[in-house]
């Protein structure tokens, strides 16, 4: 089978989503004998390098400078690549632009969608049939992709990235996008990113708090334990509503959905809405005064007692750990 | 200018979720299905908002599902939807429900389409995509704030590392996101009024889904959380390192 996958970068550095999608790709590929495309935008040799260390075997490298504006121009693109490479299976990130894109295609060529994945797919006559959470977490479902061309979207965080030898082919792929005209006009940018610090959806430690913290100028506590595993912060819904803490840090149904492999939760009871968003995180520590907060039942790890006096000896066995691991 | 919002019956936040059929069904026997919270949120009563500032004129609201989604439409038409859709067919999947919504605003002429930015039930973050794919129109997604003036939109959303403040002409497709509006509570009149309120049931139109549901499966809980002192957190930095291997 001919896989195709969408990658692509951000702030200098091949998305880790993307390197995700590529190892899924070619772990596919291994199952079904069959050959991982990789599609990239404006990249450098160290960044086409990475792409080939993650498991793709040619690389369609595209110059292009309004490609990543919309997603009709990212659409058009994997199309005429899937019509090129007479891919049978597309690989999306399910990220923002994964959202916005992967549909749209599936639109475009009639292709059955899947999307965000949790799992490989396994074979069944021509279908596909591919693991993927439900009801925010709380069960999976098994789709069969039941169309000819068929395109999965892969949940970022679900298997880690493993890069080993670059045996990729590049051929610079060129893309017309003549006939279509993008009517969004981008008038203003702006980040929420912090310097030194990995973005949330891709950070694998992640420290949050909640109203138990009392006040926004509590969070010293919080960052210090998070600055000590070099991790993200995090917070929960009250916090982002009553402006302690920016909007983008809110994780939970209505915020960010994340599943790093450490969720450290402070002060936070464990709504059912808050658990919808970070209840696929691969380890929780609860840390609460309330001893029946009903986020113990989801936890793996539980302390109770006052945050003001827990996380400082955190932060500090932390950092023993650390150094003595040095 | 007329808006279309598409809706999706889903079960309450709160639902404890069981299957049966040898779980390939969702159990709905006793279950209190709603409005998708971010359908109705964020995308239907910011429609409404723009309705009661006299920038459009009418707002539709569009499901597809069957006879038993019809409370739920009601409540939409309670909020203050001027009229309902329904599209009479099982839509489980987003390619499908997408291309029923497609035909149906292309034959009525609607300049705005908005969806919530997902589902509570499937997840899956894709039906605006669809709709705008099938319609060759924009789609902006995450939309946090939207402001319309003449034939002109003015839209902040979510990006990848931030947001974005765009302009777009009308027509275009939306998915929307926390910030676009407030929760609303219909009022006795609007629910009284959403009784005689039209809610048109039409056939399915266009193609065979492309996807079909297997089977489903619990999610496991975790079995056990281990309790830790307050004062040996030397403790649980070993056990993240050596047992949950996190750290």
């Amino acid at each position: 089978m001919s896989i195709l996958v969408y990658t692509e970068i951000n702030k200098g550095r091949v998305k880790k989503a993307s390197l995700e999608c590529l190892n899924y790709a070619s772990k596919i590929a291994e199952l079904t004998g069959g050959t991982v495309t990789a599609l990239i935008n404006n990249a450098d040799a160290i960044q086409l390098e990475e792409i080939g260390k993650a498991g793709a075997t040619k690389i369609l490298s595209v110059k292009n400078d309004i490609l990543s504006s919309d997603g009709v121009y990212i659409c058009s693109a994997v199309e005429q690549a899937v019509k090129a490479e007479n891919a049978k299976l597309i690989i999306f990130a399910f990220d923002i632009s994964g959202k916005a894109v992967a549909p749209r295609l599936s639109a475009k060529l009639k292709a059955g969608l899947v999307a965000g994945a949790v799992d490989y797919p396994v074979v069944n006559g021509n279908n596909l049939e591919v693991k993927k959470n439900v009801f925010s977490g709380k069960a999976t479902a098994i789709y069969s992709i039941n169309s000819d061309v068929k395109i999965i979207s892969l949940l970022p965080n679900s298997f880690p990235v493993k890069l080993e030898d670059n045996k990729a082919s590049v051929v610079d792929f060129t893309v017309d996008l003549s006939a279509i005209k993008s009517r969004i006009i981008i008038k203003e940018t702006k980040s929420t990113d912090v310097a030194g610090m990995i973005p949330l959806p891709e950070a694998e430690l992640v420290v949050s708090a909640g109203r138990g913290l009392k006040g926004p100028e509590n969070w010293g506590i919080v960052e210090d334990l998070a600055k000590s595993l070099n991790a993200t912060t995090a917070c929960s819904r009250p916090v982002a509503d009553l402006h302690w803490r920016p909007h983008h840090e809110h994780v939970g149904q209505t915020g960010v959905a994340i599943r790093p492999n450490l969720y450290i939760a402070i002060g936070i009871s464990g709504a059912i809405q808050h658990l919808a968003g970070v209840n696929g995180s691969k380890t929780i520590v609860v840390i609460n005064n309330d001893k029946e907060a009903p986020f113990f039942k989801s936890a793996d790890y539980g302390i109770v007692g006052d945050a003001f006096a827990i996380l400082p000896k955190l932060t500090e066995a932390v950092k023993k750990f650390k150094a003595h691991q040095n | 200018m007329k808006i279309l919002v598409a809706i999706s019956n889903v079960p309450d936040t709160t639902t404890k979720i069981q299957f049966t059929d040898g779980d390939t069904k969702f159990n709905s026997a006793g279950v209190t299905f709603v409005i998708n919270p971010y359908d109705e949120w964020y995308a239907l009563v910011r429609a409404l908002e723009i309705k009661e500032a006299n920038i459009a004129e009418k707002v539709t609201v569009i499901h597809v599902g069957l006879i038993d989604s019809e409370a739920t439409i009601r409540k939409g038409l309670a909020l203050g939807a001027d009229d309902a859709v329904r599209i009479n067919a099982e839509g489980p999947d987003a390619f499908f429900v997408g291309e029923q919504i497609a035909n149906y605003a292309r034959e009525n002429g609607y300049d705005l389409i908005m969806v919530g930015k997902e589902t509570i039930n499937y997840n899956g973050s894709s039906v605006g995509a669809i709709v705008a794919g099938i319609l060759d129109l924009p789609f902006i997604s995450l939309a946090t704030k939207l402001d319309i003036a003449g034939n002109k939109a003015t839209i902040e959303h979510d990006i990848d590392g931030g947001t974005q403040i765009v302009d777009c002409e009308l027509p275009f497709v939306l998915s929307a996101a926390k910030g676009m509006a407030e929760q609303r509570i219909p009022n006795m009149r609007g629910i009284m009024a959403a009784r005689t309120k039209p809610l048109t049931v039409i056939a399915a139109t266009g193609s065979a889904p492309l996807t079909s549901i297997k089977s489903f499966t619990l999610s496991a809980g975790r079995t056990t959380c281990k309790m830790i002192s307050e004062d040996n957190m030397d403790e649980l930095v070993n056990l993240l390192h050596t047992e949950a291997k996190v750290i």
